[in-house]
């Protein structure tokens, strides 16, 4: 045991600014890093690598991504008449990855709105109080994963696909109608994923939060299939262009309507999206206690 | 060196934290006491940054939390022991601590050997006991050889081995000359632990003076009586100028009188005695009454409690 205290010790302690430790009586063997971004990166990485929803909600993506493919793969070439030689074969990946993005949803969510479940994000920000640089590790690492996993899945199936067809005389897909197949969809569905991922932080709710981005989602669509009065038609018309799975569909060229977005403005809109949603959740990140 | 001055946390109407103004010093275990809700975990959220204080100001080693360079080697804390994601093993959980702050891998098998957690360092967190995951917490605490540690209510849901292992371990982390802040609701638990002694109530600081100080001022002996003769002992007391305090029970207590003085005060006026003791009041005794009476200053204390307290201050 060491020297007795100061009984009562009183009124303002004086502040020491300086790094040199004068108050310190204990100096570790272990050097002092200074953190920065790549710390929060390689941590959060290890973060998503080592829990099982991260294997369950991928491997689920890419089962619903190929199985689907694969099987409108089938059933469209062995009925060769059905696709005309105008249309983008790529469009039959569209269905598998329509139902795949719930899977991106939830992942999305879960990397954020999983810690406050848990109380995780209390040991998370103690290790690194710049909250900001935690929500922008995260975001980058989820991305990075999101983005890789639909563009390798979107690729094999577009491969697969146009392989399945070109016997049945439906023409191979162009350059562009390939990059917006391939790398158009995943920049739009890990963009989409993102957004859930901001969503879980401002919301601090798994279950909230998943539930609200498949409503967002699917609701305007099936509110607007229900909107049959005719003064309501350009909102039934607005729901319909702006929903999720159409702007999805966009990227082959396959949409439902003449109207609303049309080439890459699917990509340009939840980009725009989700980069206001990540600063409002920014902000309130600063702002709230833990 | 933790510096608190003027910590205020107020959520809505309840004022959590009141003005706490101490220090935390290097070198010696400092044990912050409090009954349950008095305002000690929210105090440790306000030092860690995880709680933004409504007023006042609080640094390590004269920083602001966030603004820490290396905030896991300058302080490990222990907060909340299921402060863990249940589907992450011990072993990854203390590796992305580790990595967020550039410690070198090699430090999480050494915490996880000195935890004595090894064997279990693949396991999922949420099977984990909850000693298993105290020992965890601790493990994550020791992680980057801070200068500074603070656990909340450390040795909760640790078996007897256990917490004699928490406290040679907080012993000798001081004697290191580290800065040892350790929050309990258990008087005595702290007895064995601390050299320092912060005690809060209501959010408000009640002491903060050394552990010997604290139990010479606050430890009370007295000498406890019982008689047949109720009546007849205390019109012989109160002729004497004694002071007598009803304890229920039929028993009376005597503050700072001798056992000897009492026993021959009795004899010499024929009265019977079934009971003559000399006590001395528990650390634990001592920190009730303290914060007990830091419930009276508010007016709408529960009745119960109020009763309670009130058992200490019937004068006869």
């Amino acid at each position: 045991m060491s020297s007795p205290q100061n009984p009562m010790p009183q009124a303002a302690p004086a502040w020491q600014g300086t790094a040199a430790s004068p108050h310190a009586g204990y100096t570790s063997p272990i050097p002092v890093v200074r953190t920065h971004l790549g710390h929060a990166l390689v941590s959060e990485w290890t973060k998503i690598r080592s829990v099982r929803s991260t294997v369950w909600t991928l491997g689920v993506f890419v089962l619903l991504v190929l199985g689907i493919g694969l099987l409108t793969g089938v059933v469209v070439s062995s009925s060769s008449s059905e696709m005309s030689s105008a249309d983008n074969p790529l469009t039959l990946g569209f269905f598998g990855l329509l139902l795949g993005s719930i899977c991106l949803i939830t992942l999305g969510v879960l990397t954020t709105a999983s810690e406050y479940g848990t109380g995780m994000i209390r040991t998370t920000m103690t290790a690194c109080p710049s909250r900001g640089r935690v929500l922008a590790a995260k975001a980058l690492v989820f991305f990075l994963v999101a983005f890789t996993t639909t563009l390798v899945s979107s690729v094999l199936v577009a491969f697969a696909q146009t392989a399945m067809l070109g016997g049945s005389g439906v023409r191979q897909p162009s350059g562009a109608e390939w990059l917006k197949g391939t790398v158009g969809v995943s920049l739009y569905l890990a963009l989409l994923g993102l957004l859930s991922l901001v969503v879980g932080s401002i919301l601090r709710h798994s279950a909230g939060a998943i539930t609200i981005m498949i409503g967002v989602v699917l609701a305007p669509l099936v509110i607007a299939l229900f909107m049959f009065t005719q003064s309501l038609e350009k909102v039934r018309t607005a729901l319909i262009d702006y929903s999720i799975p159409n702007q999805l569909s966009v990227f082959y060229s396959n949409s439902l309507t003449h109207s609303g977005p049309s080439g890459w403005d699917p990509l340009w809109i939840v980009l725009a999206v989700t980069a206001l949603a990540f600063a409002g959740a920014w902000a309130l990140l600063r702002q709230r206690d833990v | 060196m933790i510096e608190l001055e003027g910590l205020t946390k107020r959520y809505g109407d309840k004022l959590a934290v009141d003005g706490l103004t101490f220090t935390v010093r290097p070198g010696t275990v400092t044990g912050f006491l409090g009954p349950n809700g008095a305002g000690k975990s929210t105090t440790m959220r306000m030092i860690l940054g995880l709680d933004h204080p409504t007023s006042g100001d609080v640094r390590i080693d004269g920083r602001h939390y966030d603004r820490l360079r290396d905030p896991l080697t300058a302080i490990g804390a222990l907060l909340d022991a299921k402060a863990v994601h249940g589907g992450r093993s011990a072993r990854n959980h203390l590796l992305c601590l580790a990595q967020s702050n550039g410690i070198p891998d090699g430090r999480v098998e050494e915490v996880l050997d000195t935890v004595g957690l090894t064997s279990v360092a693949r396991k999922k967190a949420k099977g984990f006991s909850l000693g298993m995951s105290q020992r965890l917490g601790i493990a994550g605490a020791l992680l980057g050889d801070p200068r500074i540690l603070m656990f909340d209510e450390p040795v909760n849901g640790l078996d007897p081995e256990g917490i004699h292992w928490i406290r040679s371990l907080m012993q000798s982390l001081a004697a290191q000359g580290r800065t040892v802040f350790v929050s309990s609701h258990l008087m005595s638990e702290m007895a064995l632990t601390a050299e320092h002694l912060v005690v809060i109530g209501q959010g408000r600081l009640l002491a903060d003076t050394s552990m010997a100080d604290f139990i010479e001022q606050n430890s009370r002996s007295y000498v406890r009586v019982r008689s047949p003769q109720r009546e007849q002992l205390l019109d012989v007391l109160h002729g004497a100028g004694i002071t007598v305090v009803e304890a229920g029970g039929g028993l009376l207590e005597i503050d700072g009188g001798k056992a000897e003085h009492i026993g021959e005060l009795a004899a010499r006026h024929h009265v019977v005695l079934h009971e003559l003791s000399p006590r001395q009041s528990s650390l634990e005794e001592a920190f009730m009454r303290l914060t007990a009476e830091s419930v009276e200053y508010h007016a709408h204390a529960d009745p119960a409690e109020r009763e309670w307290a009130a058992g200490w201050k019937t004068e006869v």
